[in-house]
C-alpha cells in the first residue's frame, strides 16, 4: 500500500483554563488511506471531535495547544504549517461537515452565495461558470429543482436540506478528505438514512477518503471500512469494521457493542384505571394575514388525535420532527391551549386555568429532551429536585424535604451525597437521571417523556431506558413516550401512535405495529431506524 | 417508600449542605478574570479607597475640631453640635474658627483639628488677597500669612488653615469642596443607578416574560417616553420644585430607567423558552417565582456589565446640571458649580483644573472598572 493520505502520529491536545491544564487527547495515532472511510467512535467527551478539529487546526488558541504529535497530510505536517498553507488546505484538500445544520450555515446569505464563496476562494471561479458548478453540486447532493433553491436562505430549508447544502459546500473543491463530525446526529432517522446514502454514493463517485465521527455504532457498521474506538482521549482499539464488531478485543468496545437499548415493555394490563384520555385533541395555530390580522388559515400541529393511557403502561408517540408529537404532549399536560376533550384520572381538564391545574401538576410530570438545557445551571441538584416540593408540599420541613430529595436520587440510582453539586458537574446521562428524579420526587401518576434519550450517548440511552422501565413497574406509572427513535420506543411502549402532519398514520398495540406495519410511512420509519435504509423520495420528508 | 429506607438514607447522607466558599465556582472564575485585568483591578481599589475616604469627609475637612478638651470635659464637636454658651458665647452654633472660641478653648484645654480646617461651605476670612486666592504653594511664606493679624508669626497660620488648592470666589476652600463634591457625585450616581436598575430590570423582566400585548404596549410607551427632551423637562421642573438631592434623583430616575429595559427584556425573551423554565412551569411554579429564581440570574450578567457605565453617565448628568445652575441648591458642594466658577474666573485656573482632574480621574477609574467587569462576565474571554 502506498503512503496514507492522512497520518496522525502521537497527537496530544491540551486545554488550559484557569491555570489548569487537561489533556483532551492523548497520544492518538491513526492513518487514513485514499478512498477509505475511517470511523472514530466514542461517547461524548472522549476527544473524538477535538482530534478531528485539530487536523485543520480549528481549536481555540491559546486555550488549546499540542504538547506532542504530528499530522501528516500527503507528507506535510499540518501542525507546523503556517496560516497561509493551512488556509489552502482548509476547504480545498480537506473539508468538514458539522453536526448542527441549523447553525453551520450563515443565516444572512443565500445558498448560492455560500457555495460560491468557496469556489471563489479556492478556484477563483465567479459569475456564470460558478453558477453552473453550484447547480451541478446541488444536483449531486440531491436537492430537487436546484434552480429555484439558489436564492433560498437557510431558514427556508429543512434540516436535511441544510445538511445537503453543507455537503455540497464540502464537495465544491473536490476534496481528498472529508471530515464528517456527527453529520446525522441532529437529524431525524429517516433523513439520517438519506444523508448516509448520499455520502456513500458520493464517496464511491469521487473516491475521496472520509473521517466519520459518530457515537452510533449502527452507522459505523453500515458505513465504515475501519474503525477507531476512542475513550478518555485515547484510542483503545482499531481495526477493520468486521473484525472489531465480531471479535472486539477491548473491554470498552464490548461495552459499547452491548449498549443498544433492548428489552420488552412490561405486559399491558387492561384492568388498570385509565390515567390519561384524549378525544379529538386539536392544536391549531392561526395564520394571520393582511392589515387587520384576519385569520386566513391554520397550522394544524395536532389534528384530531384520540388516545387512551392506562396506569403502568406506555404510549409511544413516533414521528419525524415537525409531526406534532411534542405539541400533542404539551396539549395533554395543558401547557398550551387546545381543543377537544382531555381527561386526567377521570377529570375533564381541558378548560382548567393555570391555578386550577396547579394541584394536578404534581401528578403529571415532564422529562425534557435536553439534559443540559432542562436543569438550571445556577441551582444545586438538591434545589432543582426540591423545587416541585416547595410548590406542592410547602408544609414540609427542611429535613423532610431533604429526605425526599435523597429518596428521589436513590430511585434514579444516583448517590444522594452528590446533591449539593451543580448540574455542570454531571455527565449527560446523570443529568437526565436528575431530571427524572425531579419528576419522581412528586410521585406522579403520569409522566410525559419528550425524547428523553435522543441527546444521550448510545450506551447511556440503554441505561436510561432500563431505569424508566424499572420505575414504571415499581410505581405503576403511565408514560407518554415521545421519540423519533423506534429502537427506544420498541423497548418501552405497549401502544404506539405513528404521527405525521399532526394526524395519526397508524395506531395500535406495539407488537402488532412493529411486526406488521400496515402503512408505507411506518415501514419507511422502521427501515430507517433499524437498518439505516433510505426509502424512495416522497415516502418521507426530505 | 418505606420508613426503613428513609432512615438509612437519612443516616448515610449529611443533612446540612457542605460549607461552600463565599463565591460559587462561576463567580470565582469571574473574580479571577476581573483580577486578570490589572488596570481595572487597580482602578477598582483606588476608587474604593477614594470613595470610602470621602465617606468620612467630615473627619478630613471640617471647620470643627475632631476632639476638644474644655475645662476637663472631652468634647466631640465633629459629631455633636455644642451651643456657643458652653464656651461663654451666645450663638446657637459654635464657630470654632473664631479667635474668641479658639482662645477660650486653648486657655482651658486643647483641641485636635482635622487635616483641613474648612468644610465645603466655610469661608476663609483671613485670605491674603481678594478671592479667589491662589494655592498656598504659589505664594511665599510672607504672602500666604499676610491675611492674619500677626503675619508669619500668627499661631493660626498653620498647614491646616492654608488653602492647598486655593479658594473659590467666595473664599471657600477648594480642597474641601472637592472632597465633598466627589462624595455627593458618587453617592448621587450610585443611588440613581441602583434605583433605575431596580425599576428598569422589573419593567424589562415583565415585558420579556409576558411578551405579547404587555410587551408591545410597554415598548411603545418607552419609545415615546425616551424621546422626551430630558434636559428641558429638568429645567422646567427645577423652576417649579425646590432643587435638592432627592428631587433631582426622582426627576432623573423618571428617565434613566429605560436604559436597562432593552438588555433585560432581550435576556428574558431568550430565556423564557429555556427548557428549565418550561420544566419549572410544568412543575406548577408560579410566574413570579420563575422570573425571580430562574430568569433573573441570566439577566443579571447583562445588567451588572451595564452598571459602571450608567454610574459614570449619572455623575456626568448631575455635574452638567450643576454647571448650568439647575442642580443642587446654591452653596452645596458640587463639582459642576466648581467648573462654572472656573469658567467665570479664568484668572484663577486652579478652580477649573481641580474640578477637571477630579471629574476625569473619577470617570476614568469608573470606566476602567467597567471594562474589567465586562471582561469578567464574558464567558469566552480567556487570559493567559
Amino acid at each position: 500500500m502506498s503512503a496514507p493520505l492522512l497520518s496522525i502520529r502521537n497527537l496530544s491536545v491540551a486545554f488550559h483554563q484557569g491555570g489548569k491544564t487537561s489533556l483532551a487527547v492523548e497520544n492518538v495515532s491513526f492513518d487514513i488511506a485514499r478512498g477509505e472511510v475511517v470511523a472514530l467512535v466514542g461517547e461524548s467527551g472522549s476527544g473524538k471531535s477535538v482530534s478531528a478539529n485539530s487536523i485543520l487546526d480549528l481549536l481555540p488558541h491559546p486555550a488549546a495547544s499540542y504538547p506532542s504529535g504530528e499530522i501528516l497530510f500527503k507528507g506535510k505536517d499540518l501542525l507546523k504549517a503556517d496560516d497561509a498553507t493551512l488556509r489552502k488546505v482548509r476547504g480545498n484538500d480537506i473539508t468538514m461537515i458539522f453536526q448542527e445544520p441549523m447553525t453551520s450555515l450563515n443565516p444572512l446569505h443565500s445558498i448560492e452565495k455560500q457555495i460560491g464563496e468557496i469556489l471563489k476562494l479556492h478556484q477563483q471561479i465567479e459569475g456564470p461558470p460558478a453558477r453552473t458548478r453550484i447547480l451541478e453540486l446541488l444536483q449531486q447532493v440531491g436537492i430537487r429543482e436546484p434552480e429555484k433553491r439558489l436564492k433560498a436562505y437557510p431558514h427556508e430549508l429543512s434540516g436535511g436540506q441544510r445538511q445537503r447544502v453543507m455537503i455540497a459546500m464540502a464537495l465544491a473543491n473536490r476534496p481528498e478528505l472529508l471530515i464528517a463530525d456527527e453529520p446525522t446526529t441532529a437529524l431525524d432517522v429517516t433523513v439520517q438514512a438519506q444523508i448516509l446514502e448520499l455520502l456513500r454514493g458520493l464517496k464511491s463517485e469521487h473516491g475521496m477518503a472520509m473521517l466519520f465521527i459518530t457515537h452510533d455504532l449502527g452507522i459505523v457498521r453500515k458505513f465504515a471500512d475501519r474503525v477507531c474506538v476512542m475513550t478518555r482521549g485515547r484510542i483503545v482499539e482499531t481495526g477493520p469494521v468486521e473484525e472489531v464488531f465480531t471479535n472486539p478485543q477491548h473491554e470498552y468496545t464490548r461495552h459499547l457493542l452491548s449498549a443498544e437499548p433492548t428489552g420488552e415493555p412490561p405486559p399491558a394490563d387492561d384492568s388498570k384505571p385509565i390515567v390519561m384520555e384524549g378525544k379529538d385533541v386539536r392544536v391549531w395555530f392561526p395564520i394571520k394575514a393582511g392589515f387587520l390580522r384576519k385569520v386566513v388559515d391554520h397550522v394544524k400541529a395536532v389534528d384530531g388525535i384520540d388516545l387512551q393511557l392506562r396506569a403502568g403502561q406506555t404510549l409511544g408517540v413516533v414521528g419525524e420532527s415537525g409531526s406534532g408529537k411534542t405539541t400533542l404532549g404539551l396539549a395533554l399536560t395543558r401547557l398550551i391551549s387546545s381543543k377537544g376533550r382531555i381527561a386526567f384520572v377521570g377529570q375533564d381538564i381541558e378548560r382548567y386555568s393555570f391555578g386550577e391545574m396547579r394541584p394536578l401538576r404534581r401528578q403529571m410530570q415532564i422529562v425534557f429532551q435536553d439534559p443540559f438545557g432542562s436543569l438550571s445551571p445556577r441551582m444545586s441538584v438538591a434545589d432543582i429536585i426540591a423545587e416541585g416540593l416547595l410548590v406542592h408540599e410547602p408544609s414540609l420541613s427542611f429535613e423532610e424535604r431533604d429526605r425526599r430529595v435523597c429518596w428521589a436520587l436513590e430511585e434514579v440510582n444516583l448517590d444522594p451525597t452528590t446533591r449539593w453539586r451543580y448540574p455542570h458537574e454531571f455527565s449527560g446521562g446523570q443529568r437526565q437521571r436528575i431530571a427524572i428524579a425531579r419528576a419522581m420526587v412528586l410521585k406522579p401518576r403520569f409522566v410525559m417523556l419528550d425524547e428523553p434519550t435522543s441527546a444521550l450517548d448510545m450506551s447511556v440511552q440503554a441505561q436510561v431506558v432500563d431505569l424508566l422501565r424499572n420505575l414504571q413497574a415499581k410505581h405503576d406509572l403511565a408514560y407518554l413516550f415521545i421519540s423519533h427513535d423506534l429502537r427506544v420506543v420498541k423497548a418501552l411502549s405497549n401502544h404506539v401512535i405513528v404521527m405525521r402532519f399532526g394526524k395519526v398514520v397508524e395506531q395500535g398495540p406495539a407488537e402488532g405495529i412493529f411486526a406488521k406495519p400496515r402503512e408505507d410511512y411506518t415501514r419507511a420509519l422502521m427501515a430507517a431506524a433499524f437498518n439505516l435504509e433510505a426509502v424512495p423520495v416522497g415516502g418521507v420528508k426530505q | 417508600m418505606t420508613a426503613a429506607s428513609t432512615a438509612t438514607v437519612a443516616r448515610e447522607a449529611p443533612v446540612a449542605p457542605p460549607r461552600r466558599g463565599l463565591l460559587s465556582p462561576t463567580n470565582l472564575r469571574r473574580w479571577e478574570n476581573f483580577k486578570a485585568n490589572r488596570r481595572g483591578y487597580w482602578s477598582f481599589w483606588l476608587f474604593m479607597i477614594l470613595f470610602v475616604l470621602s465617606l468620612f469627609a467630615e473627619f478630613i475637612a471640617n471647620d470643627r475640631p475632631l476632639i476638644a478638651s474644655y475645662k476637663g470635659e472631652i468634647l466631640f464637636p465633629v459629631v455633636i453640635n455644642y451651643p456657643e454658651e458652653k464656651f461663654g458665647g451666645f450663638l446657637a452654633e459654635t464657630d470654632y474658627r473664631s479667635d474668641f472660641i479658639q482662645d477660650e478653648i486653648k486657655a482651658n484645654g486643647w483641641m485636635i483639628w482635622p487635616p483641613i480646617r474648612y468644610s465645603y461651605d466655610t469661608a476663609n476670612s483671613n485670605i491674603p488677597h481678594s478671592a479667589p486666592t491662589k494655592p498656598f504653594w504659589l505664594m511665599d511664606s510672607q504672602e500666604r500669612c499676610s491675611g492674619y493679624p500677626q503675619g508669619v508669626n500668627d499661631p493660626q497660620c498653620v498647614t491646616g488653615n492654608l488653602n492647598w488648592l486655593g479658594t473659590d470666589d467666595q473664599a471657600r476652600d477648594v480642597t474641601a469642596r472637592m472632597i465633598y463634591g466627589f462624595r455627593i457625585s458618587v453617592l448621587f450616581g450610585l443611588a440613581l443607578t441602583i434605583a433605575s436598575a431596580i425599576v428598569g430590570v422589573t419593567a424589562g423582566a415583565i415585558q420579556g416574560y409576558f411578551g405579547g400585548w404587555t410587551d408591545l404596549l410597554m415598548q411603545r410607551f418607552i419609545e415615546i417616553w425616551s424621546s422626551m427632551p430630558v434636559l428641558y423637562i429638568l429645567l422646567i421642573i427645577a423652576a417649579v420644585l425646590p432643587p435638592g438631592f432627592f428631587v433631582l434623583l426622582g426627576v432623573m430616575l423618571l428617565f434613566s430607567w429605560t436604559s436597562f429595559v432593552g438588555v433585560v427584556r432581550a435576556e428574558f425573551l431568550r430565556a423564557r423558552n429555556f427548557e428549565y423554565v418550561r420544566a419549572a412551569r410544568a412543575l406548577g411554579v408560579g410566574n413570579w417565582t420563575i422570573m425571580y429564581r430562574h430568569l433573573l440570574p441570566n439577566a443579571m450578567v447583562a445588567t451588572l456589565t451595564f452598571l459602571p457605565f450608567i454610574l459614570s453617565g449619572s455623575i456626568t448628568t448631575l455635574t452638567s446640571l450643576d454647571f448650568l445652575g439647575f442642580g443642587m441648591p446654591p452653596g452645596s458642594a458640587s463639582l459642576g458649580e466648581m467648573i462654572a466658577q472656573g469658567k467665570k474666573n479664568l484668572q484663577a485656573p486652579w478652580l477649573g483644573l481641580a474640578a477637571f482632574f477630579t471629574m476625569s480621574i473619577m470617570l476614568s477609574l469608573l470606566i476602567f472598572v467597567g471594562e474589567a467587569v465586562r471582561d469578567a462576565f464574558d464567558p469566552r474571554k480567556t487570559f493567559r
